[in-house]
């Protein structure tokens, strides 16, 4: 089977899913959940950030590529100052935009989203933008130089799948970046389907950190992510359709004979 | 724009108590059943806090810890109030501070309050609540402002539980680096609130009432509202405090806004507590607002007991406080020994909260915020 290595800002990454550190009981968890999810890109909010290596940052593996978000950003600005707080913080140079203005159903604003790429583009960063699947917003992040777009499949937290799968596929069929599904995938079966789709890689996090047993959720979504994108990479079987292959009785088009 | 005054004109007292009255076991069902689908309007939330719903507790709160795991995990955030001037011009009923309660009183300097926040610092405490009586001349704008400049360095965020200001000063105190501020309606009920508050500005219901409204304008990033429980009939406070977090949620996107759920406590004045909400009944609140406004912080003082605290945190609430003394000094400068503020229940230090929330399965966050002015 050849290689598929997922390269994002010019680093190669061999596994598809990426995972969060938000919403678990204990962050100890963090390193079992990490392995058992054969993740190496772990978003981590730059509000729950401490100096050095007290809380989260403790407890993630060192090997692991951090993508600091934005969380708490409403403006393009202040997301552009997280973002140089979490490159002085250490975190490096990824960095995952979240520009949420709305705190009943936290969707990302688009302008802004696009804005503070290109502001940070500029800076040397390499920018994922979390954005709602518009084409318009994610044409205007990957002319300012975004490295991959990160569309959502439901609204952040509601567990509720692809929901907006047909815009997803779209950003799919025609952006050249790597589009990475985050926010809504509530099911490994759910992130299998986007890999299905296309998608470059899924980010989830709710659905493993609420789980019964987070680290064996974190193992089902690191298998899913892998089956759908061979299932993306092999392509589909044909599939015959309900009432497909029944010759109609009388041919429109025997005539032509 | 609409005020939230003339908004709550809308649900006068006898529409929300005939409506809780009115409901029925198969409308509480019918309310969890759309959860799955819609949000909650403000009817269904006054279903949820009828006594048809004290039926369906279990189930609602079924349906509230799935939708706080769901947006808010498990973890919870803890801060500690600092309480740095009980001088108070106010004479309301149910308060410790009372002006007519003849205790010592303290106001600390900008050195001295400094001095106990850096002490809370040193505590591992990276979110502090900073709280004065209501007497502006004493514990003036400039005064809580100029203590916030000197605090803000060492902690995550500054949040305040002040007197209502003008939205001229919210907007110096936010350039101060104050991130949220907490304003107890203590009660919603216009002819109630001017018997609860005979003397001084505190008064004014109006004023207070539209507090949120003007720090939201002032670029407050964070407001927290809540009714004194125990005040007024509990579905009338109850409802009214969610309305309101409704409210500014929807007029206000930007701002996160959370609620307190206190229960009157015994302190130093004479009022009779007639409307006593039991432990049901702040347990049914605290699933209600879960379900009415599934993003919104709750915040449990230490009013509540340990238990209580520890039972209501998988119901919903997200942010508790820890090592709280309601006296002004204490930590780094003396202590006068007064009563505070009013009783707590709740004694734990920081490190027992967190050994205890662990137990339970949560994570305590001690920082939860990053503020991008600074």
């Amino acid at each position: 089977m050849r290689d598929d290595p997922l390269v994002i800002g010019g680093v190669t990454l061999k596994s598809r899913l990426f995972i969060g550190t938000g919403k678990y009981g204990d962050d100890a968890l963090i390193p079992a959940v990490a392995e058992a999810s054969g993740a190496e890109v772990i978003t981590v909010a730059m509000r729950r950030v401490e100096p050095g290596q007290k809380g989260v940052m403790g407890h993630i593996p060192p090997h692991m590529r951090l993508l600091p978000n934005t969380s708490g950003a409403r403006t393009a600005e202040e997301a552009v100052r997280l973002a140089r707080l979490a490159r002085a913080a250490g975190c490096g140079d990824w960095i995952k935009i979240e520009v949420i203005s709305d705190t009943r159903h936290l969707l990302p604003d688009g302008y802004g989203t696009a804005k503070a790429t290109e502001l940070l583009v500029a800076e040397g960063f390499t920018v994922l933008p979390y954005i709602n699947p518009d084409l318009y917003v994610a044409r205007a992040c990957v002319d300012a130089g975004a490295a991959a777009v990160m569309p959502l499949g439901a609204p952040i937290g509601t567990n509720r799948g692809l929901q907006t799968r047909e815009m997803i596929a779209i950003l799919i069929e025609e952006l050249d970046i790597p589009i990475v599904v985050d926010a809504g995938i509530g099911l490994p079966s759910q992130a299998c389907e986007a890999m299905e789709m296309g998608a470059a890689a899924c980010l989830v996090n709710t659905a493993i950190a609420s789980s019964g047993d987070p680290v064996r959720m974190a193992r089902a979504f690191g298998a899913a992510v892998a089956a759908g994108r061979d299932a993306w990479l092999a392509g589909p079987g044909a599939v015959k359709k309900r009432g497909e292959g029944a010759e109609a009785s009388s041919p429109l088009t025997g005539f032509l004979r | 724009m609409e005020t939230f005054q003339e908004f709550l004109q809308n649900w006068p007292a006898a529409r929300r108590s005939e409506a809780t009255a009115r409901a029925t076991s198969a409308d509480v069902t019918a309310v969890l059943d759309k959860l799955a689908r819609h949000w909650l309007s403000p009817e269904d939330f006054l279903v949820l806090l009828s006594p048809a719903a004290a039926e369906h507790l279990e189930a609602m709160a079924q349906k509230a810890h799935e939708l706080t795991l769901r947006y808010f995990g498990r973890a919870v955030s803890i801060f500690t109030p600092l309480y740095i001037s009980d001088v108070c011009t106010n004479q309301c009923r149910y308060c410790g501070f009372n002006a007519k309660n003849k205790q010592p009183r303290r106001h600390l300097s900008v050195d001295e309050a400094a001095a106990e926040a850096f002490a809370i610092a040193d505590a591992g405490f990276q979110h502090i609540l900073l709280l004065t009586g209501d007497a502006p001349k004493v514990s003036s704008p400039e005064y809580i402002a100029d203590v916030v400049r000197r605090i803000k360095p060492r902690f995550a965020s500054v949040g305040i539980e002040v007197y209502s200001q003008t939205e001229e000063n919210y907007h110096m105190l936010v350039e101060a680096g104050v991130d949220s501020m907490t304003m107890f309606q203590e009660t919603y009920n216009p002819e109630l609130y001017a018997w609860l508050h005979p003397a001084g500005p505190k008064r004014d219901y109006a004023f207070r009432l539209a507090a949120p409204e003007r720090a939201a304008r002032a670029g407050m990033r964070s407001l927290g509202v809540g009714a004194l429980l125990g005040l007024d009939a509990f579905e009338q406070d109850a409802f009214a405090t969610g309305l309101h977090a409704w409210w500014l949620q929807r007029h206000f996107p930007g701002v996160e806004v959370s609620v307190s759920i206190p229960r009157i406590c015994p302190h130093e004045g004479e009022f009779e507590v007639t409307h006593g909400v039991t432990d049901r009944e702040l347990a049914q609140y605290v699933t209600a607002l879960r379900c009415f406004l599934p993003r919104a912080g709750i915040t449990c003082s230490s009013r509540e007991s340990a238990f209580m605290r520890d039972h209501l945190v998988p119901l919903g609430v997200t942010r508790v406080s820890a090592g709280v003394s309601t006296a002004v000094g204490g930590r780094a400068t003396k202590d006068l020994h007064n009563p505070g503020q009013f009783e707590i229940t709740d004694h734990r230090s920081l490190e027992q909260m967190m050994v205890d929330l662990a137990a339970h399965g949560y994570q305590p966050v001690l920082k939860d915020w990053e503020d991008p002015a600074a």
